[in-house]
């Protein structure tokens, strides 16, 4: 009798590496399709639309780096985290509380000239990520709490939280009883390729991107983040301050999830509103591990990502359902993840005696 | 009549990387028999009770159970095999109840006669003489009713095979009686316990059989009645008595590292050395000799400040250093190489290059600006690889590649390269073979001259000889006697390893 046997492959070639996600994403595809047809749609015409919603035009494409920007920044922000096996969930709410921080800076400071006023707002974005993501670092580092609970639970402290202001004491009363806080003047708006709602942010996420790279390549703190992640017993043994490294990985993880919340309200919403962030904090997870935490390739993810969602908005115009589209979104995620497994293992075929 | 084994396993191999755990190893257990795997940490017992209860395969060899040959798959055929192990972890669900935790993934109809599990394991209990409340939750229960409850999951799965992986060290005296009568009686209803154990006493208390593993090979095997416990420690921790004889010193250097009253706890928070007291001079080899689980590793992580120690006083050249970090006590000139190379002395998954700057990616002279300089880096790694003979394929590659003996060079030579004063190593040469072990006790020898003062940590009394210039023997946490090499025996290192008054000098 022949078995399947799983076996651990001793080094991952450059081909599987590419080849498994491209395989993936083609079985993803091809199960949306079987689905499409049982479920009575023009397969073909409903991909051709997503493609055409995503990359079709350049307001297509511009729409698509809209949303690749947040989610490229959630993504290198809970990624360092990830590198030290710190299990950072709290990037939705550090990203809320950047996004309130900057209001707040507006509020108080919207009648300074443009460009210190960004700065600040930005600055001030960052430092209210960075403290949101240190209350956990500080109860792992001191008392070895789960980070994995007060990240997440934090979240829903932040996105409450800013629901209070805008319902209450930071509301427009302009707004005709919406649930918004004032608008932003000119000033406060991140510089944006005229016609298009593409915005600075995008450099931001690769200027990060890059210094992220750096710093865990090239530093000395980078190393000590890595041999930690890998083995803190061995971090131990080095005589690396593990408690220290905890507290500034999660302060820089939450400062850039932080400065994602200032982006967005600055580049896209030009307010502080309720629902500024359509679960980035979360799918950032994903694409951190989907990028397997490399930082060149979590821009590429997202950009990715960022398609899925914009070329999901294009086929519901043509009247599929938007739960297809999330299932279609699911099944590439499912099979990415699952092509996982091939990465580290391959199959082989044993014959049992 | 003539028996037939319950057990029968020849030629078993199995290699971990780098390490040969299980080398040709034939292995028979009868029923009605208590059977002891003794052998020091890393000998290759638990390898061979795990191969048997279907965790790992062996590389290459044959089992028959009951006089069938098996494939033991997996623990679910070893256990349909009659085959349980009991780890030394319990796997019991902390939140369910005894009845619950012993029906758990045994087969049974779609529902649960809760009743009549209760009654079975009623039983069971009376049977085998295990006291425990089929209602109580795990949680509730002491570690010694706990593992009651495992033999209870055992006997229920109907085994008639159990073994049992060092089952003594959770328990307290009394229970430790108790799990020994259970065993004995289930001898006698002719199922076969294997005791996976270090403690001779325990062999002597409770077994019928014993065979011996060192280093993966079986070393011998014979009834009880035949052994006794100096001939027991010989063939766990002696190959051979021709010693090449080195230039030991008649007199001992200035005191570089002095110990004394130092009390360390366990992981548990109990007493692992009591108030030891001792003294490391330079330019000379102290051994730490002791059956596993004495005090050693204890002893030698608080030198070396991983472990924090709960009194006494550690002095390094006349400065108290007990509550000094890692970091500045390697400053200072204390060097450890612990014994677990790869995971803390190196760390898996990173290139050659980067365990090698462990120690020195801090230097100034190891910075351009503010990034590592990896140019100089690099040329520091193939430096440290050449002079000290580590094979690596490739610097780039990561250290997992590398077989046991070259992580041993690479992390002796990171060390070494420190220049350190007081060189403190964990079991430096368990799990090499023999060619790696000559290069670590060469560079041992090299750095003695030198005059660094050296604390090894060994478990094989032939190193002892071959090394130390004087030896530390360690006994239930406490050290019993400083002896020199020169003046003593094998024997006497021995019987004072098994708690004995302390003899002659």
């Amino acid at each position: 009798m022949n078995r399947l046997r799983l076996v651990r492959r001793n080094n991952e070639s450059w081909l599987v590496k590419v080849a498994v996600p491209i395989a993936s994403i083609l079985l993803a595809i091809l199960v949306g399709w079987i689905f499409l047809a049982v479920s009575g749609y023009e397969a073909a015409e409903t991909y051709r639309r997503m493609i055409q919603g995503a990359f079709g035009s350049p307001y297509a494409v511009s729409e698509t780096i809209v949303k690749a920007i947040p989610l490229a920044l959630t993504g290198l922000a809970v990624s360092i985290a990830f590198r030290m096996k710190l299990w950072n969930i709290g990037a939705e709410g550090q990203l809320y509380m950047g996004a309130f921080a900057a209001g707040g800076v507006v509020l108080l400071l919207g009648d300074w000239p443009s460009l210190p006023l960004l700065t600040l707002m930005l600055v001030a974005g960052f430092a209210a990520g960075a403290i949101w993501g240190l209350i956990p670092g500080a109860l792992r580092a001191i008392w070895n709490v789960n980070e994995t609970i007060t990240t997440l639970l934090l979240n829903y402290v932040a996105i409450f939280w800013v629901s209070y202001l805008v319902f209450g004491p930071w509301k427009d009363p302009n707004a005709m009883g919406f649930p918004l806080a004032p608008r932003f003047p000119e000033t406060a708006y991140l510089p944006a390729i005229p016609g298009s709602r593409v915005h600075v942010g995008i450099l931001i996420a690769v200027v990060v991107a890059i210094i992220l790279y750096m710093v865990l390549k090239y530093t000395r703190w980078g190393f000590e983040v890595r041999v930690a992640g890998e083995s803190p017993e061995a971090a131990r043994y080095a005589g690396m301050n593990v408690a220290r490294n905890i507290l500034l990985v999660m302060l820089v993880s939450g400062g850039i999830a932080g400065m994602t919340g200032m982006i967005e309200v600055s580049g896209i919403t030009h307010r502080l509103q309720q629902d500024i962030s359509a679960n980035y904090g979360y799918t950032g997870i994903i694409i951190a591990w989907l990028a397997r935490l490399n930082p060149f390739a979590i821009l590429l993810v997202a950009f990715l990502f960022g398609a899925l969602l914009v070329g999901g908005f294009g086929v519901q115009t043509f009247g599929i359902p938007y739960a297809i589209v999330l299932m279609l979104q699911g099944a590439v995620l499912f099979f990415l993840l699952a092509g996982e497994i091939m990465l580290k293992y391959r199959v082989t075929m044993s014959r049992e005696d | 009549m003539k028996r037939v084994p319950v057990v029968q396993m020849d030629g078993i191999n199995k290699w971990f990387p780098g390490v040969k755990a299980n080398n040709n190893i034939n292995f028979r257990v009868y029923p009605g028999e208590i059977h002891a795997l003794l052998g020091e940490n890393g000998a290759g017992k638990s390898t061979l009770a795990s191969i048997l209860a279907g965790l790992y395969r062996p590389d290459s060899g044959t089992i028959k159970v009951k006089g069938q040959p098996l494939k033991l798959r997996s623990p679910r055929l070893a256990l349909q095999a009659g085959i349980g192990m009991i780890y030394q972890h319990f796997r019991l669900v902390n939140n369910m109840t005894v009845a619950e935790n012993v029906m758990l993934g045994a087969k049974g109809g779609i529902r649960i006669r809760s009743d009549r599990i209760e009654q079975r394991v009623r039983d069971l209990s009376e049977q085998f003489g295990l006291a425990v409340d089929p209602h109580a939750r795990i949680s509730h229960l002491s570690l010694g009713e706990q593992q009651r409850v495992e033999i209870l999951k055992m006997l229920y799965r109907g085994c008639d095979i159990l073994i049992m992986d060092e089952p003594t060290t959770v328990l307290t005296p009394q229970e430790v009686k108790e799990l020994f009568h259970t065993l004995r009686l289930m001898a006698d209803q002719g199922k076969a316990v294997v005791l996976i154990t270090h403690k001779l006493s325990e062999v002597m208390a409770i077994a019928d059989y014993v065979t011996v593993l060192r280093r993966g090979e079986v070393v011998g095997s014979d009834h009880i009645q035949n052994l006794d416990e100096q001939t027991l420690t010989r063939m766990m921790v002696a190959r051979e008595v021709i010693f090449p004889e080195f230039n030991r010193s008649h007199q001992l250097g200035p005191t570089v590292l002095a110990v004394s009253d130092l009390s360390v706890p366990n992981d548990r928070g109990r007493t692992a050395v009591r108030r030891a007291n001792l003294e490391l001079h330079e330019g000379e080899i102290l051994a730490i000799a002791g059956v596993a689980g004495n005090g050693q590793r204890e002893l030698v992580e608080a030198l070396a400040g991983l472990r924090s120690a709960s009194s006494g006083s550690i002095r390094l050249r006349g400065k108290e250093i007990r509550h000094l970090p890692i970091r500045e006590r390697s400053a200072m000139g204390l060097t450890f190489i612990p014994e677990d190379r790869l995971g803390m002395g190196l760390v898996p998954n990173i290139s050659v290059v980067e365990n090698a700057m462990l120690r020195n990616y801090r230097y100034p002279e190891n910075r351009r600006g503010l990034l590592l300089d990896y140019r100089k880096l690099e040329a520091y790694t193939r430096s440290l690889v050449d002079r000290y003979q580590v094979a690596v394929a490739n610097i780039h590659h990561p250290v997992n590649y590398l077989s046991g003996g070259n992580l041993q060079k690479l992390l002796l030579g990171r060390e070494l390269d420190l220049n350190p004063d007081v060189l403190v190593a964990a079991y430096p040469v368990r799990g090499l073979d023999v060619a790696a072990a000559q290069a670590v006790y060469d560079l041992m020898l090299e750095q003695r001259q030198k005059g660094t003062a050296i604390m090894l940590v060994l478990e094989d009394l032939d190193d002892i000889f071959r090394l130390a210039d004087r030896v530390a023997v360690m006994y239930n946490g406490e050290i019993k006697a400083i002896l020199n090499v020169r003046e003593t025996d094998i024997d006497s290192i021995g019987a004072l390893m098994l708690g004995a008054q302390r003899v002659g000098v």
